[in-house]
């Protein structure tokens, strides 16, 4: 496979490993209103997330910087071109990050409030933007032969972006969810595991309707005509999608989680093969995508960003899943920090 | 104002506030590994107490500077594409191997630090402090290689109208590199020191707590003195590399206006722009600059004058940076080592104690002054003599970019007054009290009303 094929799924993995990660904090954040019912509850919630969601941050930080090194055109023109929506995702993350720090630091219910919606708009807005914006990437974006937009922000929302935006959230509630019934006690574990069971039913029509949808949408089922052993991807996710639900009536929490986390995992990859080797492709006319070919860095950037990231992911993989494995037990009641 | 304009305004606005957080990130997570490490291997509980109080400061400091950070990541695209894509091939991968490299460490431990006291020996607890200080130190080296790369570009070719890699090694180990990293993590160890000093001056002062702020106030000190001499030497260092790679922001910093060997400095000079002179020059010191920026009295230095109007940056502001930015540097060795002999006896100086309160602010300003004088410096340029600043715009609209702007205005603001009054909170608080320490005296020590 030639260096930029290589390049165009490590950065399909990328994304989908934030999704995978940070996307359980975007859920719990989500969740926040629902199922913070009282003082303790919440911090719960928070302290859940709490130890984790920083470092599950940076994979976002690694995608767009892996974007900017290895196919800069493409990040310079998806990050101008979505201008606003990104912003708006910026701000959100901004607000959300401070949250939990700021949140416990004074003792006062009104600047407790301000940060208790912080903590859900900068984790709704974001999921439900970041599938805004990946589905319109699937469909195409008005982009001219110079990698100018050429539409209109409110655009973006059109029915096809709106269902991505809605699926990313759902898909997050439902890993949000797991998460926190594997964390919590108590009632608070009850009603996450009540609300992955009733939410469960919303993702799978969402995600029937998605799966169709795309269909006359966009073309990303073109390779996957032109090479149908890839519908394993599809299987895979429909397979993480039931296993999340049937592990969750077991009660093997962490089973579940697994497999919701395939299933974000899978979501991410439909879309990236679909495209492939598009990264930005153009809705007014097939000649100005952006692709993995046409947009890419010399051969000598893609080549040390390859050591570095054959080098590093792993590492870090490392020494993430020691830091998981230390805060897999659930939130003590008497210790908590925020 | 169109969206030039604009895009210029907020990234300076956006940068300049998150190095308001950076630096004592930088210098805090050093000074907290060393006192919990003091903690593991002595056992005494005031370097525990330590390490909490300076940590909780560290913290509320250190979630303002990631959230800033995002934006600076975001904007190369958003705000300056036709830079992102000309110089993606090297600018984007040191970013994108900051992120992996050291980043990552940094994110993923802090989470283990804050959570992990009763998780981990405390051995490993002060290990992952390490960690921490380190991860955050190294981000600061491929930023800090990258943006010397944006002074003075090396290791490229250009091909099919882009820049594009051709020396790695050469764009990592540039001497330019080297030297503003060194200058800029010893100046952030400046503002750390001045931080930690000034605030126990405060409890020193009010005669509270008194074992642990003169404790931290002398770790404070050491650090200071050290890095205070070193910035100011490596700082004369990076006003050689310069000389040698940005004639023209030398030129601008010392208000130079025609070429002459055995170049004058002065103490002070008012650059006039617009007749290309400088108003007032007073207290010429004959030689002083070919000295400072050859390490030869009668070496040439290039006057502005040298150069056509568009290459030349603002005058004005870049040499006054560059003044205030000295000046302060000379002051900062002075306080230190003034300090250094009132050492042990800091309780019966209180003048000496309230000077230091009342200095915090000032290596902000300086890293501050310092920032205005690499980026307005190096104007016209993006990058030194290859790509305009006025040429690397997106083509966004300017009500997106105004939006955008007024967005940032609002929730810096926002953030910059709940930021600073926690931490002036905490820092006005004190350490956690309990009743192991005998000099504590709640009533004077718990006062939270805000500051």
């Amino acid at each position: 496979m030639e260096l930029q094929s290589i390049w165009f799924f490590l950065w399909g993995l990328l994304w989908a490993i934030f999704f995978m990660t940070d996307g359980y904090d975007f859920g719990i954040g989500t969740l926040y209103p629902i199922l913070g019912k009282n003082e303790e509850d919440k911090r719960v919630m928070i302290n859940a997330i709490g130890p984790l969601w920083d470092g599950n941050q940076v994979w976002l930080i690694t995608a767009g910087g892996v974007t900017f090194a290895a196919f800069p055109i493409v990040y310079a023109v998806m990050f101008s071109s979505l201008y606003t929506a990104l912003m708006l995702i910026l701000f959100a993350l901004i607000i959300r990050g401070v949250s939990f720090e700021f949140r416990g630091k004074i003792d006062n219910p009104r600047w407790i409030k301000i940060w208790d919606t912080c903590i859900f708009v900068g984790s709704f807005l974001p999921a439900l933007l970041f599938g805004v914006a990946f589905a319109n990437i699937f469909k195409g974006i008005p982009i001219d032969e110079n990698g100018i937009f050429q539409g209109n922000v409110l655009a973006l929302f059109n029915p096809y972006g709106l269902l991505g935006g809605v699926l990313f959230v759902m898909l997050f509630v439902q890993h949000g969810a797991i998460w926190l019934t594997i964390k919590s006690d108590g009632d608070l574990h009850e009603n996450a595991m009540r609300i992955s069971r009733k939410t469960w039913p919303i993702l799978l029509s969402v995600a029937v309707i998605f799966l169709v949808y795309t269909k006359f949408a966009t073309n990303l089922y073109d390779n996957y005509l032109a090479n149908p052993v890839l519908l394993l991807v599809v299987l895979l996710t429909v397979a993480g999608l039931l296993g999340s639900r049937i592990f969750m009536a077991k009660q093997e929490f962490f089973k579940a989680w697994f497999s919701s986390a395939l299933t974000i995992v899978g979501t991410i990859f439909f879309g990236v093969i679909g495209l492939f080797p598009n990264l930005f492709p153009s809705s007014l006319d097939p000649a100005y995508s952006l692709t993995a070919f046409n947009a890419s860095s010399s051969p000598l950037t893609l080549k040390i960003m390859l050591v570095v990231v054959v080098i590093f992911v792993p590492v870090i993989l490392a020494y993430q899943i020691w830091a998981y494995n230390l805060f897999k037990t659930k939130v003590n009641k008497q210790e908590m920090t925020y | 104002m169109d969206a030039l304009f604009l895009s210029r305004l907020q990234f300076a606005a956006t940068t300049m506030f998150h190095f308001l957080f950076v630096p004592l990130t930088l210098g805090l997570s050093i000074m907290v590994a060393w006192m919990e490490t003091r903690y593991v291997k002595t056992g005494d509980e005031t370097y525990l107490k330590m390490t909490k109080f300076w940590g909780k400061l560290f913290l509320i400091n250190f979630a303002v500077g990631v959230v800033t950070g995002i934006t600076l990541e975001f904007q190369f695209g958003t705000n300056w594409s036709i830079y992102s894509a000309y110089v993606g091939d090297i600018f984007g991968s040191l970013l994108a191997i900051e992120a992996t490299a050291a980043f990552f460490l940094e994110s993923t431990f802090i989470g283990v630090w804050i959570f992990g006291w009763n998780k981990l020996s405390k051995k490993a607890h002060a290990g992952v402090a390490w960690l921490i200080a380190f991860g955050s130190n190294l981000s600061a080296v491929w930023i800090l290689i990258a943006n010397a790369w944006m002074q003075s570009p090396v290791g490229f070719t250009i091909r099919d109208g882009r820049a594009e890699l051709v020396d790695f090694v050469a764009v990592i180990t540039q001497k330019f590199a080297i030297v503003k990293f060194i200058h800029t993590v010893t100046a952030a160890y400046v503002l750390t020191a001045f931080f930690v000093m000034g605030i126990s001056a405060y409890h020193l002062l009010k005669k509270q707590h008194i074992e642990f702020f003169t404790r931290s106030f002398r770790a404070g000190l050491t650090f200071g003195l050290v890095s205070s001499l070193v910035v100011f030497i490596l700082g004369d260092l990076n006003g050689v590399v310069v000389a040698e790679k940005q004639p023209t922001k030398l030129a601008a910093m010392e208000s130079q206006w025609e070429t002459q060997t055995r170049a004058p400095l002065y103490l002070f000079s008012w650059p006039d722009e617009k007749n290309e002179r400088n108003a007032i020059e007073i207290g010429a010191i004959p030689g002083a600059l070919s000295f400072l920026t050859k390490h030869d009295i009668n070496a040439e230095v290039r006057g502005l004058k040298d150069f056509p109007p568009d290459e030349r940056p603002p005058v004005f502001i870049t040499s006054f940076a560059f003044k205030g930015m000295v000046g302060l540097g000379c002051v900062f060795i002075l306080l230190t080592v003034v300090g250094w002999f009132k050492r042990n006896k800091l309780l019966e100086n209180p003048k000496y104690l309230k000077i230091m309160m009342y200095s915090i602010p000032l290596p902000y300003l300086a890293v501050q002054l310092g920032w205005l004088l690499t980026e307005i410096g190096r104007q016209p340029w993006i990058v030194y003599g290859l790509i305009r600043t006025s040429d690397a715009v997106s083509p966004i609209s300017t009500s997106q970019v105004a939006i955008s702007l007024i967005g940032f205005i609002v929730v810096y603001s926002l953030l910059g007054i709940a930021g600073f009054s926690l931490i002036a909170k905490y820092a006005i608080k004190g350490p956690d009290s309990d009743d192991s320490e005998e000099d504590i005296q709640p009533g004077a020590a718990l006062d939270t009303s805000a500051a």
